[in-house]
Formats: structure tokens, sequence, C-alpha cells
């Protein structure tokens, strides 16, 4: 039988069709980077004015008075950092332990049921959270635990910590998944118990993962916004001492979400909330640039998958 | 005295049950909570009516139907744009600088606060294209926002089609192009589905982005055009619950009860799709 390849000649107006598509395709894929400097230029522009007319003596004072020109950032800058640490303080180890869970140690349904749990959780709007922390963690936090009043950096803590539980629990399962079965294997059969491998083998050998879970964590947790402006009190004051946790406290977000509705447009005042969140956006930029870097090193080329 | 290890075990191992009872145990309680509390609220009124009284009585109908026009915005806005760069990832570009510098700044994007982009809704669309605090610059901000999270999941649907699907197609000479349209999208679609769902579902909830750039207080009437401002559902749930006295708890709960509900129905939906695509798929 002859067998007969027909070889197809390509009409010139499909590569015409295919050259066009592909630039288009391109253009989509660039405008990422498009979006990240035009972010950047429209806080720079909206924002340097106020590095022109506030003194960084000013900027960098601790009382915060924006009605009398005062625009110390430093009790904000405290604020955003006290709730973070103490979010995250929480949120590492009960995040790690239950990525544990679902990836060495619980059965199959057990996973079923937690998995699309985590989802839901990463789902809830966070008005919805600052909702139930007003109606019964605040509650809580006053009666239980003593403080003078139910809205406190402990209360922001809490709710923040609860949070930013997905996205710690997710990375580090995916860092847990991405250890070899030989590691185990080894493991085993030089007579180590389960968790024996699961300490001294599988969470060392997934170091890097748990730290890019820790640092997409606290970008999580030091960007939230609504719920710590509904629960937290808002008091801009420094939060010093140990009982910085039973008091009110303000964060950069919450500062910015309270009072911009409210500054007249192009007054000193809207152009420092500018500032506050050009400063937002370069921490955040420089905690996923690192976080980037280590999962750049640890999957040629991928890392998308964390986002999600 | 040392431990026995198998001792050590059982102790960490009840630890690790715990936490991730801790984390679960929460979640059913509040939403238990909502619904328990929130459901005497709900009624035809509830859904249908405009507030009244200081938003004290009636319904939240303007809100809902704000927040349905904000995720629909977002759509049109992130789906197209999310998917081009999801498909430029997967399928064209090569694994250089360049290529890296686009997962950088897509990373960066998914990393920036929602109140950050509130600022730049509120700089570029509201101000510089004086669009006005608009359900148009309140979409482009969500948008923009929502980007990220279509890309990577787009991106991981597509990459998770064989090679052979492509391989098969140039064979057949078929263009790159071709083989996106006719084999690898198709083929991806349940996947991107998903990513596109959860996607604009983390959209419909967000507050922070749309307070500078589209939310309204309190507005008597529904938004006519894509130049008019809106209340929406995240945004009103925030102003009955910290800004307006004497607001009858049973309309607060009501209001987290349909928002979570708008929310999570999306979730289930994503969750369906991906189920029921898995279990059918071939390869």
């Amino acid at each position: 039988m002859e067998l007969r390849i027909e070889i197809p000649t390509i009409p010139k107006e499909i590569d015409w069709r295919e050259f066009l598509v592909e630039q288009l395709i391109r253009l989509m894929g660039v405008s990422a980077i498009a979006f990240v400097l035009l972010i950047l230029l429209f806080l720079i522009k909206e924002g340097t004015p106020a590095l022109v007319e506030v003194p960084l003596s000013n900027l960098l004072g601790q009382r915060w008075y924006p009605t009398f020109g005062i625009y110390g950032l430093l009790p904000l800058i405290l604020g955003s950092l006290l709730v973070t640490v103490g979010a995250i303080a929480i949120s590492l180890p009960l995040g790690l332990a239950t990525a544990v869970f679902i990836g060495e140690v619980a059965p199959d349904w057990v996973r079923e049921v937690l998995k699309p749990a985590i989802e839901i959780i990463a789902g809830i709007p966070s008005v919805v959270v600052g909702f139930i922390g007003i109606q019964l963690v605040s509650p809580f936090v006053r009666d239980f635990l003593g403080a003078p009043t139910g809205l406190t950096a402990l209360t922001g803590v809490l709710l923040l910590a609860y949070m930013a539980l997905p996205t710690i629990i997710s990375i580090a399962e995916d860092a847990l998944d991405a250890v070899p079965q030989s590691y185990r294997n080894a493991a085993y059969a030089l007579g180590a118990t389960q968790w024996q491998t699961i300490w001294r083998v599988v969470l060392p050998a997934a170091r890097s993962g748990v730290i890019t879970a820790v640092m997409l964590g606290v970008g999580r947790a030091i960007g939230e916004t609504m719920t710590v402006m509904m629960v937290a009190g808002n008091a801009a004051r420094m939060p010093l001492g140990l009982d910085a946790f039973f008091r009110p406290v303000r964060t950069m977000t919450a500062t910015i979400a309270a009072e911009m509705g409210e500054v007249a447009r192009g007054s000193t005042h809207y152009h420092v909330l500018f500032v506050v969140g050009l400063a937002l956006f370069l921490v955040t930029f420089l905690i996923n640039l690192l976080a980037a870097v280590a999962i750049f090193r640890r999957e040629r080329g991928g890392g998308g998958r964390f986002l999600a | 005295m040392r431990i026995p290890r198998n001792t050590t075990q059982k102790i960490a191992f009840s630890l690790i049950v715990a936490a991730g009872i801790g984390v679960v145990v929460p979640l059913v309680l509040v939403i238990g909570y909502i619904v328990a509390q929130g459901i005497g609220a709900l009624g035809w009124e509830f859904i249908f009516a405009m507030p009244r009284n200081g938003m004290r009585e009636g319904g939240i109908l303007p809100a809902l139907i704000g927040t349905v026009w904000l995720t629909i915005g977002t759509a049109v806005t992130s789906i197209p744009l999310g998917v081009g760069a999801a498909v430029y990832l997967a399928e064209y570009a090569a694994d250089n600088w360049f290529t890296r510098t686009i997962r950088l700044a897509i990373i960066n994007l998914a990393g920036v606060p929602s109140v950050v982009y509130g600022l730049f809704g509120l700089g570029l669309f509201v101000i510089f294209l004086r669009f006005g605090m608009s359900i148009l610059a309140g979409s482009l901000t969500l948008g923009i926002m929502t980007l990220p999270v279509i890309i990577s999941t787009t991106e991981q649907a597509l990459t998770a089609v064989p090679q052979s699907f492509r391989v098969v197609n140039a064979s057949l000479g078929g263009t790159t192009w071709q083989g996106i349209r006719k084999v690898i999208l198709p083929q991806a679609l349940p996947g991107i589905m998903t990513g596109i769902i959860l996607g604009l579902e983390r959209a419909a909830g967000e507050t922070a982005p749309i307070l500078f750039t589209v939310a309204a207080f309190f507005l008597p009437h529904l938004p006519r055009s894509a130049f008019d401002q809106t209340m929406a559902l995240p945004y009103h749930l925030f102003v009955i619950s910290t800004q307006v006295p004497g607001m009858p708890i049973k309309i607060q709960y009501g209001t987290a009860l349909v928002l979570m509900v708008f929310v999570l129905t999306m979730n289930l939906l994503a969750t369906l799709i991906r189920r029921h695509y898995r279990r059918r798929r071939q390869w």
C-alpha cells in the first residue's frame, strides 16, 4: 500500500495572524510589569509632595496628630509591626503543625475535609472576620483576659493569625510535599519512628519552603486592612511596654483606610497617607522579592502555584 | 531519664491533631453562628428592598446589586488579561531573565496590600483619568488586584495539559495559536474556570480597594451607569457594624450572612467544577 504524506503549505495570511496574536499575548504578559510600575509611579507621584512639605524629623516623630500637622509615622509602623509579629508567632506553629497533619499524618478522608476548609478560610472576606471580631472575639478578650477594652492589639493579633493560616499552611504543605519520599524511606530503614522522621528529616529538608511560608504570611498580615481597622481600637500611640497587646493600636493600613476618605485631595495629610502607602508597598515588595528568590531557587521557572 | 520515643511520637501527634482541629473548629463555629443569628433577618424584603430609616430597616438591595456589578466589572477586566498573560507564560515565554521579571512582577502584584490598590485606583482611575468614584474605577482596581490569582491558576491549568497534546498538534500541521485555541485552552478550561471563580470570589469580598474608588456610604437609588458610585455588600457590612449607632444586630448578622452566602457559593462552584472534571479527565 502506498503511503502518501501531504506536507501542508502554510498560507501567508495565517502567518500574519500568528504573528499578531503572539504579539498581543506577549503584551498581556508584559502588562504585569506595567501594573507594578504604574502602582509605584502613582504612589510616588502622590506621595512626594509630602516629603517636600513635611520635614523628615516630623515624619519620623512619635506622635500622629494630622489635624495639627504632626505626622509622626513611628506609632503606625510599630503598630503594624506589633500585630504582624504577634500574628505570625501564633499562626506559624499552628499552620506548620496543620501542614504536617495534612501532608504526613492525616488519613485521606481527613485531608479531603481539611483542604477545602482551609480554602474557605482564605475566602472569608476580611470585613466578615472583622465583624466576628467585634461581636465575638472582642468581648472574649475584654471579659476573660481582663483587658480594659475589647478592641486591642491582641484582638487584631488573634484574627490576623487566623487569616494568615491558609497562606502558611498551603505553602508549608507544598514544601513538605516536595521532600523526596526516599528521604523518609531512608529514615524508616534506620529505625526512626514516623515522628522522628518528620522532626529530624522532613522538616529540616523543607526549611526553605517554611521560610517562604513565613515571609508570605508576614506579607499577608502586614497588608490586612479592614480587620485590624475594625477590631484593633485605632489609637495612634506608641505601642511600647509589655501591656501593648492589651491596649488599642493603629496600623499603617488602618490609618490609610480610616483617614483617606475624609482628607481634602491635595492636602498635606492626603500626600502623607500616600507616603504610608508607598512604605507599605516597598516593605511588601521586599518581602515578596525574598520569597520569590527562594521559590525560584527551588523550582526552576515555577513559583506560580504559591500565589493562588 | 529519656522519654521513650513512642511516647514522644504520641505527644507530638496529639498536638498536631489538636492543631488541625483548632484550625477547622473556629470556622465551623463562626459559620454556624452567623447562620443562626442571621437567618431570621432574611426574607424577600431583606434581599429586594431599599434600606430605610438610616439603614436600620428595610433591605440591602443596592449593596447586593452593587457587588454583582463590581464582580462583573472585575471579571471583564481581569479574565482576558489574566488568561492572556498566563498563555504567554505557559506557551510562548522562554525561561530567561525577561520571563523571570514578569513572574516577579506577578508575585509582587499578589503581595501588594489591598488598601494600596485602593490608593493606586484613587490616584490613577479616579483622579488622573477623571473617572471619578465610579463602578468603572472600582472594577478596574479590583480587576488588577485579581490578575495574579487568575494568571497563576490559569498557568497551572495550562502546564498540566500533557506535552504530547502540543506535539500532536504540531505534527498535524497546526500552528502554535491553533493548538492553543483548539486543543490546549479547551483541555485546561475547567482548571481555568476554577481559578477565575476563586479570584472573583476574593474580589467580591474585598472592601479596602473600593473604599476610595467606588463605594458609597448610602445611596437611595441603584447605579444607572458605569460612571455612578454604588453601595457594595462588604463596605455596607463595615458601615452598619461600625459607623451607624443603634443598628439592629439582626440586620448586621443578616448582611454578614448574605455576603458569606455570596462568597461561599462561588467557592462551592469552584470546588464542584474541579471535582467533576478531575474525575472525567482522561489524561
